[in-house]
């Protein structure tokens, strides 16, 4: 018997701690994976209603939210790729050409 | 037994998270993840969605961290540089941050109070059954729409990544 709102307080923590790693992390494919950890914190927000409101629809989002995570991986380690051949660099404070 | 699982895998999560935080190298950011990604997987179970659960340790730990890691080897990443970080995010980050998690616990601990609990096994058994069935006629635009964006994806990745000729 685990109360629902504990999932939800720990997919607060997770999230949290994605969003942390975003704004701290230098290494930008570090800073992705912060993305996917968030993109989990959410997931894990989705199962927990979908059991507290007995309903599976909220399976289905986090089913295309794995969908779109998996296609922005792709598209976003390729731009990774791109962005190392041009910079020889990983760091985003390298990375500001569209800086303001 | 239920709550000795949950504090288990939630545990893994959080130190999962925390090392992917505290690691310099990337790699280790990486397979820290891929740990917060299997207690993810676990808690799934306990919620009873054992479609998602499967999904979880399939397409994210299996395929998105796979790549990852390739990616990471593939450029031969090094450490991360600690250079300093903008002035921004060094004062404000922190505070918002911890201000953003009180807010969202403190709604949560009012909207959802621990009265309402989760029990292992109460779920209904047929939960693939079900999300296929959702999946299949309800949503079938949407599953097909991104089945088109994986397409798209592809493409882009490979347009992105090739070497110029």
């Amino acid at each position: 018997m685990v109360p629902i709102s504990w999932y939800l307080v720990l997919s607060a923590i997770l999230f949290v701690m994605g969003a942390a790693g975003f704004v701290f992390k230098r290494n930008i494919i570090t800073v992705f994976m912060s993305i996917e950890l968030m993109l989990n914190a959410v997931n894990l927000s989705f199962v927990a209603f979908s059991y507290l409101l007995r309903s599976v629809h909220a399976q289905v989002f986090v089913f295309f939210v794995m969908v779109v995570a998996a296609a922005e991986a792709a598209v976003g380690l390729a731009i990774i790729i791109r962005v190392y051949r041009n910079r020889q660099s990983l760091n985003v404070d390298d990375i500001d050409l569209m800086k303001f | 037994m239920d709550k000795a699982l949950f504090l288990l895998f939630a545990t893994i999560a959080i130190v999962g998270a925390a090392n992917l935080l505290r690691q310099r190298h990337p790699i280790y950011s990486a397979l820290s993840l891929v740990a917060v990604m299997g207690a993810l997987a676990a808690l799934y179970l306990l919620l009873g969605a054992e479609f998602i659960a499967a999904v979880q340790v399939i397409v994210y730990a299996g395929a998105i961290m796979v790549l990852f890691i390739f990616t990471l080897m593939l450029l031969n990443v090094e450490e991360e540089a600690a250079t300093g970080r903008s002035r921004m995010a060094r004062y404000l980050g922190l505070p918002l941050l911890f201000l953003l998690l009180l807010q969202m616990v403190a709604m949560l601990r009012q909207e959802y109070p621990v009265t309402m609990v989760a029990q292992v096994g109460s779920h209904a058994a047929d939960n693939v059954k079900q999300v296929g069935n959702l999946l299949f006629n309800q949503y079938v635009l949407p599953f097909e729409v991104t089945s088109v964006l994986i397409l798209v994806a592809i493409m882009g990745a490979v347009v992105l990544a090739r070497r110029k000729s």
